[in-house]
């Protein structure tokens, strides 16, 4: 690597796959062990970059599945097309390395000292960086109250079911399917809109701070649905990745 | 592809400045509104990174890195007022 360019603090370093667990028949979760992990905030993200035997490389942004003060691990949902995912969830095994770095992000994070209730909507592995702040919840003992709308195409591809199931009543998880329904599913069924926001999302009146993450445009959706409820636009945190799920720099 | 947001290229901002500037708020030189880089309209696929604003599109940043440099034009900024790096 040429070293004209300005340094940051965060340098790659080589991580080593801890254990890793399958969530849906596309999707695991990969704990990473990190010799120089500085620690971080729920709702973070980290890099990855994979290199070829050519040279070639390509990076990849991940949300840190885990909170503060947990293993880091990264929640990878594979993708037919894409360059890194595939290898990630199909032939990486613990005790492997792979380069990283991170932790990356300020804006997308919540650190548990506000009381204000947490509204969370979550389209597809949006849900990684919401479980860390789920969890960090959990930890710090935060009596916080927590609503999480969860979009996903099917029962089957909802990741962390059984975890997320297993919250008592001051975390509401509500899940809506948009392509397919198990007979006799008695949750939400269809896209996120306006009409469903109202139904089950704080009233703006709580004043709740809000945290959207899921494709680009399930996002714009969900973000201004919000704002036309009365959340202010400033409460509501949004964090985008593409219709691939992947960022890709291209070929 | 659709367009990402600032969030996703907070490592890139990193290395750039020396520290993280999702929250750094960046104002537009064309219409004025202001706004967390975090919430701006990122174009991570054309050859280089372009960074749009939000409210009226237009170029706020772009970063272009080649030979182990990275280029950056801020031209489409008014002001970038971020944390002390």
């Amino acid at each position: 690597m040429a070293g004209t360019a300005v340094r940051g603090r965060l340098s790659w370093q080589v991580a080593s796959v801890g254990a890793v667990a399958e969530e849906t028949s596309t999707v695991r979760t990969i704990e990473l062990v990190v010799p120089d992990w500085a620690g971080h905030r729920a709702g973070q993200h980290l890099d990855v970059r994979l290199t070829a035997d050519d040279g070639y490389s390509a990076e990849r942004s991940y949300s840190i599945a885990s909170a503060p003060g947990e293993p880091v691990a990264i929640t990878v949902e594979r993708l037919d097309d894409g360059e890194v995912s595939p290898y990630l969830t199909e032939e990486l095994r613990p005790g492997d390395e792979l380069e990283l770095r991170g932790p990356i992000g300020g804006y997308f994070v919540w650190d548990g000292e506000e009381t204000a209730p947490l509204q969370l909507v979550a389209g597809g592995s949006g849900v990684v960086p919401l479980r860390s702040i789920l969890r960090y919840r959990d930890r710090l003992g935060s009596a916080v109250p927590i609503r999480l709308l969860y979009s996903a195409r099917s029962l089957d591809d909802v990741i962390y079911r059984t975890e997320l199931d297993e919250y008592d009543r001051e975390v509401e998880v509500s899940y809506t399917l948009t392509r397919r329904q198990p007979p006799g599913w008695r949750g939400r069924a269809g896209r996120v809109d306006k009409a469903m926001l109202a139904d089950v999302a704080w009233p703006a009146e709580r004043q709740p701070l809000t945290f959207v993450c899921g494709p680009t445009p399930f996002v714009e959706t969900v973000a201004a649905g919000l704002v036309d409820l009365g959340y202010p636009a400033g409460q509501v945190k949004t964090e985008r990745f593409g219709a691939t799920g992947e960022p890709t720099g291209g070929r | 592809m659709d367009a990402l947001d600032g969030n996703a290229i907070g490592g890139l901002l990193c290395d750039v400045f020396g520290a993280d500037m999702t929250t750094a708020v960046g104002t537009c030189a064309s219409c004025g509104s202001a706004g967390p880089v975090a919430e701006t309209v990122v174009y991570l696929q054309a050859p280089g990174t372009v960074v749009r604003c939000r409210a009226c599109g237009n170029m706020l940043m772009v970063f272009v890195r080649k030979s182990g440099m990275t280029c950056v034009d801020l031209q489409g900024l008014a002001t970038l007022a971020g944390p002390v790096g």
